[in-house]
């Protein structure tokens, strides 16, 4: 466990080291104020709820979370350190997750920046806290799930714009898939418990229930189940990438 | 010890390493000799662990690298080719991180740190972020990364490629210093290398393994082995000096243009007195005189080039 921490500790610097987190902190903050305040209409809204800040996440990550994955295995393909890495002491297993872990840490940062907003509420009204933070642990396993997709399909390739492109294309789906507008075209030809399977598959569906304050275990489950699977993908990828 | 039994990777088609079966023991500094392409990085990065071989095994310390990969790896020390590290990081940092990794803890650890920092001059530069550093430098953190943890093993894929002559003679230095009672691995395509560090070099091509010898026995394979290589200076007539030579039983062949002049003993005869006594007796001016031990490249060569190319 010590050489997941040690490992983690060194990405999560590397972040810092250089200016993508920073951009990265800046644009994510500056996009879900303008989200919130502009198209989601919080003052008009009247209501002491977050519901605008929490509408867009699942968009913001769409296109955020990938530039922050496609890096994680290309890169290091790319300049050579992973020949580096996978030749320390270390398992497979441990540097998947290590690296995982470090870049989820990072968009949890990223998450709690937006701290302003919810001091901003609780001054202006009194909003029901549980459902906030119910929101923001929904907010940040969504950006888990987008991030272990990100990292398995930046095992793929040392090409970090192919991982980039890869990546937004699956999440867009994922995230589509659970549309209403989606959902209605379906219904009527397609059966309805196929309706409802492709559903519960989205981003979309899960993330709504949690953002309206609702912990479902189901939800809870579909989080985990798609990181732990994405992240056995990136172990797979790179143990078969080792072998050919 | 490491040992490689009959190690073999193929990518597709293609066979990049086939069949390779060798032994390296405490004390030993293995060079490995090849043409570009020959498998040499192949093979090292299947040692080090990096890839899992098509066919075959390799164990280092007598830990298997694919049944026991983490003791293995815990062994050796790795210098991958190009010596690849973190360019955003801090040498220091970079260093802290690798004895981190290395589970070293306490006074070992700083004691360790201040070795490589010192074997290999990194003082000046602990600050400096890696990607600001010159080639040399990069390569010296890479090789300080390698022997962090005073490992049993070393493995290092081309360590003096792109060095200046003066880099290149203190990293000699180093792997002589560590030589004693390491066992160490280098691939190199430079032929002096081979003179200067290794104790055994084994030539590889097209993944095969051609050669396994000690340099001098390997020079001894040339043809220019024991032949004497003479410059005649002004005053003294190079034909002269030839037709004379040639009329010697022991001498089979002259070659060499102008001035220069090598003869080539017949059946294994020691040449150099019978020519020093030639000179002396005839009153030859001569600028250079010296018994050649054999070519390494010319037997490179030969050895390489014999095998069929794919």
């Amino acid at each position: 466990m010590s050489s997941v921490w040690v490992i983690m500790k060194r990405e999560l610097r590397s972040y810092f080291a250089t200016p993508v987190a920073y951009v990265f902190i800046f644009i994510f903050l500056a996009l879900t104020g303008l989200f919130t305040f502009q198209i989601g209409g919080f003052y008009e809204r009247g209501q002491a709820d977050l519901a605008a800040f929490f509408e867009f996440h699942p968009w913001l990550y769409l296109f955020l979370v990938p530039a922050l994955s496609m890096r994680l295995w290309a890169e290091e393909r790319k300049i050579g350190t992973i020949e580096l890495l996978m030749t320390l002491p270390v398992t497979m297993w441990q540097a998947v997750l290590a690296k995982y872990l470090a870049a989820w840490c990072f968009t949890g940062i990223a998450l709690a920046l937006t701290f302003p907003l919810w001091i901003t509420v609780n001054y202006l009204g009194n909003p029901d806290n549980g459902v906030i933070l119910a929101a923001y642990i929904g907010s940040f396993l969504m950006a888990g799930g987008f991030l272990a997709i990100g990292a398995c399909l930046s095992a793929v390739t040392r090409n970090q714009v192919i991982a980039f492109i890869l990546t937004v294309s699956l999440c867009f789906m994922l995230l589509l898939i659970g549309h209403p507008q989606v959902l209605s075209v379906m219904q009527g030809w397609v059966p309805q418990f196929i309706v409802d399977a492709i559903a519960s598959l989205s981003f979309h569906t899960h993330f709504a229930s949690i953002k309206k304050g609702v912990i479902d275990l189901r939800d809870l489950v579909y989080f985990v189940l798609v990181i732990t699977f994405f992240l056995i993908a990136n172990a797979v990828i790179l143990d078969v990438k080792k072998s050919n | 010890m490491i040992k490689a039994t009959r190690l073999s990777k193929y990518y597709g088609s293609l066979t990049a390493v086939d069949n390779l079966s060798f032994q390296v023991g405490p004390g030993e500094v293995l060079g490995f000799l090849g043409p570009n392409g020959a498998g040499k990085s192949t093979t090292m990065r299947m040692i080090a662990g990096f890839l899992t071989p098509s066919g075959g095994t390799a164990t280092v310390c007598g830990f298997d690298i694919q049944k026991d990969p983490i003791a293995a790896k815990s062994a050796i020390g790795y210098l991958p080719e190009g010596a690849p590290n973190y360019p955003e990081m801090s040498c220091g940092r970079f260093l802290d991180f690798i004895a981190d990794v290395r589970q070293l803890k306490g006074n070992t650890r700083r004691a360790r740190l201040d070795d490589v920092i010192d074997r290999l001059h990194l003082g000046p530069v602990m600050h400096q972020a890696i990607d600001t550093l010159s080639k040399g430098f990069k390569r010296r953190v890479g090789l300080a990364q390698a022997i962090i943890h005073d490992p049993q093993v070393l493995i290092l894929d081309e360590p003096t490629d792109g060095l200046d002559p003066n880099q290149k003679f203190e990293v000699r230095e180093l792997i002589h210093k560590m030589a004693s009672d390491k066992i160490i691995v280098i691939s190199t395509h430079i032929l002096e290398e081979v003179h200067a560090v290794c104790s055994r070099a084994i030539i590889i091509a097209n993944g095969k393994l051609l050669a396994d010898d000690t340099p001098q026995a390997l020079e001894s394979r040339s043809r220019y082995h024991n032949a004497v290589s003479l410059r005649v200076g002004q005053g003294t007539d190079a034909e002269s000096v030839r037709n004379i030579l040639r009329s010697q039983q022991q001498i089979g062949r002259i070659e060499g243009e102008g001035d220069s002049i090598t003869a080539f003993p017949k059946d294994g005869a020691l040449l150099l007195p019978r020519i020093t006594g030639l000179a002396n007796e005839h009153n030859w001016q001569l600028d250079e005189l010296h018994l050649e031990s054999g070519r390494l490249d010319e037997v490179f060569r030969d050895i390489t080039s014999a095998e069929p190319q794919v």
